[in-house]
């Protein structure tokens, strides 16, 4: 779990709900030693600097190109992406869309939804919107997971990597959590049998 | 739900409901781990943003300057709020005064992301605190302890800072808050559940809330720091007490006259808020520090001086 700014508490609290080990990860040793990797809801202005301060942009970056899963929600969703207009640092760019950071106005414009979600069982899930983005230009390799009744992509995968404007972290529904969980330890299963 | 003022403009263009309660304590829930910077110009906004601030409060002039110019402190200018939000895409809070709902008002149609009620400025009212749950905006309040702290989340309050004495570059107030918040905190979690009703009444506080507190071992809202942080040890300082980020108004911008060294104090303190467990990383990002806001001992303040007890 990235834990330089934004609710990582929540995330680890949604992954040891449901079983999962999760740890905090500030440096590039903690990096170094996940199966996969949750970047949180959060300011990305402020998380963008930190990962650069910090030197983790670059092992970051080399460790998704590498194939391990990630999945960001909000700000982590914008720091995956390829292309962000306004954003002054250059993001990880793991993600082949394009991310519109505050996408609905100022907070005013939060909101909240019934969100259905592609291949997800048990119906819509009450999705949270604060000060989201919105995707789009997804590339060819990127599949479409939500859109809004309006139709702008809020959530889509690309490999291993996945991304939602909502904040599922904030809700009691811990489908999505289950389901990056899965795709973590299908990917951990497929390296072992590999070596 | 608490807050049925679902008239705020949709940017959502009707895809969703606004103003909810999720929605409006959500935005703080992003802001954990974060420094709030106190600024006082479009420049001050871009340096705060620069430095990895997770939001700024847009003033008119910083607490210790308030407390040097003495008078009636007022929600700040529309024209410099609005200069400020468009100097930054991180989001801008502006302060009203105690019980000033039609500064709160404005500041709603004017869009600000969040509205700090605060004893900085002059009370307007000294006994009602705006009905917080009749705004689509969020607020921030502060508190000396957790009856006040409840109080306010009662009210409608969907982040809480504890006070420390703004302006003075003195971090004591803010330790007693943080310690008396957590100290009350502790004691609710440990009662037995027919013991709740007492501790409201002791508390001055809806019992509803105390019995959340009990369930959950921690405020219902996020809880940030405010009022003597100046330095980046200050500023784990109040996250090891508890803090789930910091407000750093004076420490900033009356660290320097230098516009580099500020950004320097500005950006330490966000790094120690990240790091604040690891005294190695404290060490490193404390150093290349040259200046520290001079600052005024709480202990030496005239009582009519001290802003915390303004508003409870």
């Amino acid at each position: 779990m990235l834990a330089l700014q934004g609710d990582f508490r929540e995330h680890i609290d949604a992954l040891r709900a449901i079983g999962a080990t999760a740890s905090e990860v500030r440096t590039a040793e903690q990096l170094a030693v996940v199966d996969a990797l949750i970047l949180p809801g959060g300011e990305s202005t402020t998380i963008a600097r930190l990962l650069l301060a910090f030197e983790l942009m670059e092992p970051l970056r080399a460790r998704l190109r590498a194939g391990m899963p990630a999945w960001g929600t909000c700000a982590g969703a914008i720091l995956l992406a390829r292309r962000v207009p306004g954003l002054d640092r250059p993001p990880i760019g793991v993600l082949d869309v394009t991310v519109d950071r505050n996408a609905f106005g100022r907070q005013l414009d939060s909101f909240e939804a019934e969100l259905a979600v592609a291949g997800m069982a048990g119906g819509p899930l009450r999705a949270v919107f604060i000060r989201a983005p919105v995707i789009r230009e997804p590339g060819p390799g990127v599949t479409v997971l939500a859109r809004l009744d309006d139709g702008r992509i809020v959530a889509c995968r690309e490999g291993r990597v996945l991304a939602t404007s909502f904040h599922p972290e904030l809700t009691d529904d811990r489908r999505m959590h289950e389901a990056f969980v899965a795709l973590a330890r299908d990917a951990v299963a497929a390296r072992g049998s590999a070596a | 739900m608490v807050n049925g003022n679902a008239a705020a403009q949709n940017g959502a263009g009707g895809v969703g409901e606004t103003a909810t309660w999720t929605v409006k304590a959500g935005l703080a829930q992003m802001l954990k781990g974060g420094v709030i910077m106190d600024v006082v110009t479009a420049e001050h906004a871009r340096i705060a943003e620069e430095s990895g601030a997770c939001a700024v409060m847009a003033l008119e002039r910083v607490p210790s300057d308030i407390r040097a110019a003495g008078g009636v402190a007022r929600m700040s200018r529309v024209d410099l709020i609005e200069e400020i939000k468009a100097a930054v895409t991180i989001p801008v809070m502006a302060k009203v005064r105690i019980g000033h709902f039609v500064e709160a008002q404005i500041l709603q149609a004017i869009a600000v992301d969040y509205i700090d009620e605060s004893e900085v400025l002059t009370p307007a009212d000294e006994q009602h605190h705006i009905d917080k749950h009749a705004f689509a905006v969020p607020f921030v309040c502060g508190c000396r302890d957790l009856g006040e702290a409840l109080r306010r989340i009662g009210e409608g309050a969907a982040m809480i800072r504890t006070k420390g004495e703004a302006g003075t570059g003195d971090i004591v107030e803010a330790v007693r808050h943080m310690r008396a918040l957590w100290s009350g905190i502790r004691r609710v979690a440990s009662a037995r559940d027919d013991e709740l009703p007492s501790l409201a009444k002791e508390y001055a506080s809806p019992l509803a809330l105390v019995q959340e507190v009990h369930r959950l071992g921690r405020l219902p809202v996020v809880n940030f720091s405010a009022g003597g942080v100046a330095t980046p040890a200050d500023a784990a300082l109040m996250m090891q007490l508890g803090a789930d980020g910091v407000f750093v108004g004076s420490g900033i911008f009356k660290s320097s006259e230098d516009e580099r060294e500020q950004a320097k104090m500005a950006n330490a303190i966000v790094k120690a808020v990240t790091h604040f467990a690891d005294p190695v990383m404290l060490a490193g990002v404390s150093r290349g520090l040259t200046e520290t806001m001079r600052g005024r001992a709480a202990a030496s303040l005239l009582a009519e001086e001290l802003l915390a007890g303004r508003g409870n």
